[in-house]
Formats: C-alpha cells, sequence, structure tokens
C-alpha cells in the first residue's frame, strides 16, 4: 500500500478537539524525543483537555507509550535518552531545570501494561506512596488514605477482609485494580495509563473501564491502548499515532467516523495495523 | 526392534545415564556423611563443647576455644563482608551502567578465583605485619575479602531478576532511585540475598588457608580481637596432621561440628525466609 504523505499534523479544522472548551491541562509543543541517535518521536505538539479521557492509538511501535512516558518524565531512567521542545502540565514546564521529578510524579501518576504491585501486602502497596511523599498525618489517616483508595479503584469490597494478605495472591484483574488505587493514593490530577487492560480477561477489562469512566470527573485520563474499541468506549479525545508522528488528534467519535486524515481512516477500518 | 521402540529405548537409555550420574554424585556425599558422624560422634561430648584442649598425652579435653574462635571470625567477616559485598552488587545492578557494570563484575570474577591461601597472604601482609601481630582482625579481614565478592554477585545477579516495572512502579509513585531500590527492589530480592549471606557464611566458616597466617591459633579462651585465636578449621588440621590417636579422634569431632554449624546456618536461613517468602506467592 502506498503511503500517504503527511501534511501538517495537528488538530484538523474539520475536528476541533474537545479542548477547546476543557481547560487544557497537559501543552504539549514540538517534542521531539531520540532514543540515542534513534528518533522516537518527531515533532509532536497536542493539548490534553482537563477530566477528559484521551486515548493514544496507533500500531506497535509508533511511539504512543513512549510519548505517554515523556508525560511524567519515566524515560529519564533510559539510558541515552534524549528530549527536544516542551512539555507543560497546568502550565508549567515539566522539563525546566528547577523541576523537581519526584514531585512531578506526585502529580501525574502512571498504571503499568503488565500490573507490577510490589511483593509486599495489599495494605502496604496502597501506603507506600503515601509514606513516601508523607501524604498521612497518623496511622488513622493512613487507613482512613488507604481505604479511600481503594474504594476509588472499587476494589475495597473485594480486598477489606484481608488487607494484609500478599498483593501478589489477588487475581490479574484485582491487581490491575491495585495498582490503580495505588496511583490514586498519592493524590495525582492526571493519571496516566499504558495499555492497562491488555493482559486482562473481557471481564476485568470491563470493570477497568467502567473505572475509568468513574474517574475522569476527578482526574485527567491519558491511556495508551491497541483496542479500537476500547479507544471508541471509553475516550473522549483520540490521538492516532504513526511512525512516531501524531498523524491526527480530535473529537472520538470525529475520528472513528470522519477522520481528516486518510491513514487515520485506514487504520481505524482495520487496514493496517 | 523397529523405529519406534528403538527410539523408546534410547530416550529411557539418557533417562538412565542421567540418574546414574546423579547417584555417582551423591555417594562421595552420602559416604562423607557417614564416616564423619560415624567417627566425629566417638568422640563427641559434653567436654568437647565446654573443655580446653589438653596437652598431649593428656586425653580427654574439647575445642570450645576454637567454637568460639570460628564464630567470632565468621561474625567479623560478616560484619565486614555482608554490608560491602551487597552494597557493590546494589550499585553493579542499579547504577553502574552495562559496561562498567561489566568491568567491575569480571574484577569480582577474579577476586573470587584468587586462591584462598592468596587472600590469606594478603591479610598478613596488610594486617599482621605492620602490626607484628596475629589477630582475630587480621584473620576477619581475610573472611571478609572472601565473602566480598560471592555477595556483590548474588546481590547483583537477583537483583537484575526482579522485574524492571516494580522499579518504575516505585519511581512513577515518586521514590528516588535510591528509596525505590532500598524499599521495593532489594526487598523483592530479600529472601534470596538472605539465602546468599548463609551460602556465603558456610563457605567462609571452612576456611582454613586464609586463617592460617592471620588468626593463626590459640591453644586457650580467647576472645580478644587484636589477639590470636583459634578456630575450628585450623585446630582441625593441626590435630589431623598430628602423630596422636587421641587428636585425630577430636579432629573427627571438630569435623562434625563445623558441618552441623553449616548445616544450621542453612535450616535457620530457610526458616527466616519463609515468612518472606509468603509475600512472594505468585
Amino acid at each position: 500500500m502506498p503511503l500517504p504523505t503527511l501534511t501538517r499534523p495537528t488538530p484538523s479544522a474539520r475536528n476541533p478537539t474537545p479542548t477547546e472548551q476543557a481547560p487544557v491541562k497537559i501543552d504539549v509543543a514540538h517534542l521531539s524525543f531520540y532514543y540515542g541517535a534513534k528518533l522516537a518521536l518527531s515533532d509532536i505538539s497536542m493539548q490534553i483537555g482537563a477530566n477528559l479521557v484521551t486515548a493514544f492509538i496507533g500500531p506497535s511501535g509508533c511511539g504512543k507509550s513512549t510519548f505517554l512516558r515523556t508525560l511524567n518524565r519515566m524515560n529519564d531512567i533510559i539510558p541515552g535518552a534524549r528530549i527536544e521542545g516542551r512539555v507543560q502540565i497546568n502550565g508549567r514546564d515539566a522539563y525546566g531545570a528547577d523541576v523537581d521529578v519526584v514531585a512531578l510524579r506526585r502529580q501525574v501518576g502512571m498504571v503499568f501494561q503488565r500490573s507490577n504491585p510490589f511483593p509486599k501486602s495489599i495494605f502496604e502497596n496502597i501506603a507506600y506512596g503515601i509514606r513516601i511523599n508523607h501524604l498521612a498525618k497518623s496511622s488513622a489517616d493512613m487507613r482512613d488514605m488507604v481505604e479511600k483508595s481503594l474504594r476509588n479503584a472499587a476494589l475495597w469490597d473485594e480486598v477489606k477482609d484481608r488487607l494484609h494478605d500478599s498483593a501478589l495472591a489477588l487475581s490479574g484483574g484485582q491487581q490491575q485494580r491495585l495498582c490503580i488505587a495505588r496511583a490514586l493514593a498519592i493524590e495525582p490530577d492526571v493519571l496516566l495509563m499504558d495499555e492497562p487492560a491488555s493482559a486482562l480477561d473481557p471481564i476485568a477489562t470491563q470493570r477497568i473501564e467502567e473505572l475509568i469512566y468513574q474517574l475522569k470527573k476527578q482526574y485527567t485520563i491519558v491511556i495508551v491502548t491497541h483496542n479500537m474499541q476500547q479507544a471508541a468506549r471509553i475516550s473522549d479525545v483520540t490521538a492516532f499515532f504513526w511512525l512516531g508522528r501524531l498523524v491526527e488528534v480530535g473529537r472520538t467519535d470525529a475520528i472513528f467516523t470522519s477522520p481528516s486524515e486518510k491513514l487515520t481512516e485506514d487504520y481505524v477500518t482495520g487496514r493496517f495495523g | 526392534m523397529n523405529r519406534v521402540a528403538r527410539r523408546k529405548f534410547l530416550s529411557q537409555l539418557f533417562v538412565a545415564f542421567c540418574a546414574l550420574s546423579v547417584l555417582l554424585a551423591l555417594v562421595p556425599l552420602a559416604f562423607i556423611l557417614f564416616y564423619l558422624v560415624s567417627r566425629g560422634i566417638q568422640a563427641l561430648n559434653v567436654s568437647f563443647f565446654t573443655q580446653m584442649p589438653r596437652p598431649v598425652g593428656e586425653s580427654g579435653g574439647g575445642m570450645a576455644n576454637a567454637i568460639v574462635g570460628t564464630l567470632i571470625l565468621v561474625g567479623i567477616g560478616a560484619i565486614a563482608g555482608v554490608p560491602v559485598g551487597i552494597m557493590s552488587g546494589v550499585y553493579m545492578s542499579e547504577y553502574a551502567g552495562s559496561r562498567f557494570a561489566a568491568l567491575i563484575r569480571f574484577a569480582a570474577d577474579t577476586l573470587n578465583g584468587v586462591p584462598s591461601i592468596v587472600v590469606g597472604m594478603f591479610a598478613y601482609a596488610v594486617a599482621v605485619l605492620p602490626f607484628k601481630q596475629f589477630s582475630a582482625l587480621a584473620g576477619g579481614l581475610a573472611l571478609a575479602i572472601m565473602m566480598i565478592p560471592i555477595m556483590a554477585r548474588t546481590t547483583e545477579e537477583l537483583l537484575l531478576l526482579v522485574p524492571s516495572t516494580m522499579r518504575e512502579g516505585a519511581l512513577a509513585l515518586g521514590a528516588t532511585r535510591a528509596r525505590a531500590v532500598f524499599t521495593v527492589v532489594l526487598p523483592a530480592a530479600l529472601p534470596g540475598v538472605i539465602t546468599g549471606v548463609m551460602l556465603a557464611l558456610a563457605r567462609i566458616a571452612g576456611e582454613t588457608a586464609p586463617l592460617l597466617f592471620t588468626s593463626f591459633n590459640n591453644q586457650f579462651f580467647s576472645t580478644k580481637l587484636t589477639q590470636p585465636i583459634s578456630s575450628l578449621t585450623v585446630q582441625l588440621y593441626t590435630y589431623a596432621i598430628s602423630p596422636y590417636e587421641d587428636w585425630h579422634r577430636q579432629a573427627w569431632a571438630g569435623a562434625l561440628t563445623l558441618v552441623t554449624l553449616v548445616l544450621l546456618c542453612s535450616v535457620l536461613a530457610r526458616l527466616a525466609t519463609r515468612r518472606l517468602e509468603r509475600m512472594h506467592v505468585r
């Protein structure tokens, strides 16, 4: 298939993003990212609106996860990684010289593709972030915060009688909700999710999706997904990435029904990827 | 014989060969243990643990000084060697970067391969000669030097087994790298690290060569760190090459005690780590 040439990979006039109504939470301008000499992300500009669910879609290796990880600087730990351009969160430069990465990550929480509970008890998993960020004033306070986080992640009723059992004894779906609860415990205002349901069965996936729907009242959610139906179901805004470029971003219904780029249309209709 | 039957026969032959090899490997162990217990038990009695060595010609007596000495020497070795070894392992796995880590790994393996008598000579040169004094500290130093590369390599390998998603999980919650290592990564590897410590202790508890001219030996009861100190291994060596039947029996008892001590170490480690491992069930 001949690949169409790309014009300007920015929001199209036909599909104005809802960010025009919602306040801007994350503002990315001309972001490029390199692994050593390899260009992984090329000149990406987009705005992510507050209290919306923004989905990143695209084929494997298109850079959507890499882009997600630039938003809380998780790529910092990769040797040889280099970034150009600007990322602002709440109007503040995330890569500024005076930025405390630890404080940034407190503000921008993350849930990973594979659930990664610590080999500690359920309670200690949630308490970890609260403790290292000194958020609890007393042990009673700590218990309340743990309970609240587990309730927010719709896990409390399933685990309240075994808080001190190993988190690794939970099912895969429960572990992933535990990781969400753990991320919520430190009260971020943005939640990044890197294919949070890709390793889960359909029922567990549905619970995660319901949870995302609940959470967007309080949080700005950015989710990477391989599953286009999932993006269509849960997101307000969809961004399509291809070969390290942002091809198109717009309202989810518009991206899936009347995309302005031919490439986007080919992808969402399953012609490649 | 048709084809299928032949293949089946060959397969079974291979399994039989493997099983035979295991048997051959275990036979010496069984013999050593059997011999050790049957000979050692004859000389083993309460006075062996409570009394001091007697002069040649007098029968009886024990190795109380050597038992305590071994515990002290291994203790010094562990106090000095375990933290340094574990921290080196942490550095290799978490901070060094792959190329520098490979260099340190090579150095550690080289140190690990240095004959123990050479380690003893080194300790003699730096910790005995300047003070003109054999001492428990010099012996402990030699044992610590032997322990460091073992602990470093064990720790490194165990930490590398901890999935990187675990580190990222901690970092994403706002942990610093050091915090992530010490509150998540190291605890995740802790049961293995503790087993590693115990195995390293067992290894150095059985060393003779590094002690021969560092802690030397002492026929009297001593717990002074700046004085020569007795150890089970050196005492065993001395008694085993002596011409006296009575000392030979004592040497067997000493060997049995040493092996039991090491075994006890392993059992205690298993018990201690079992609780930790409960958090690791998959």
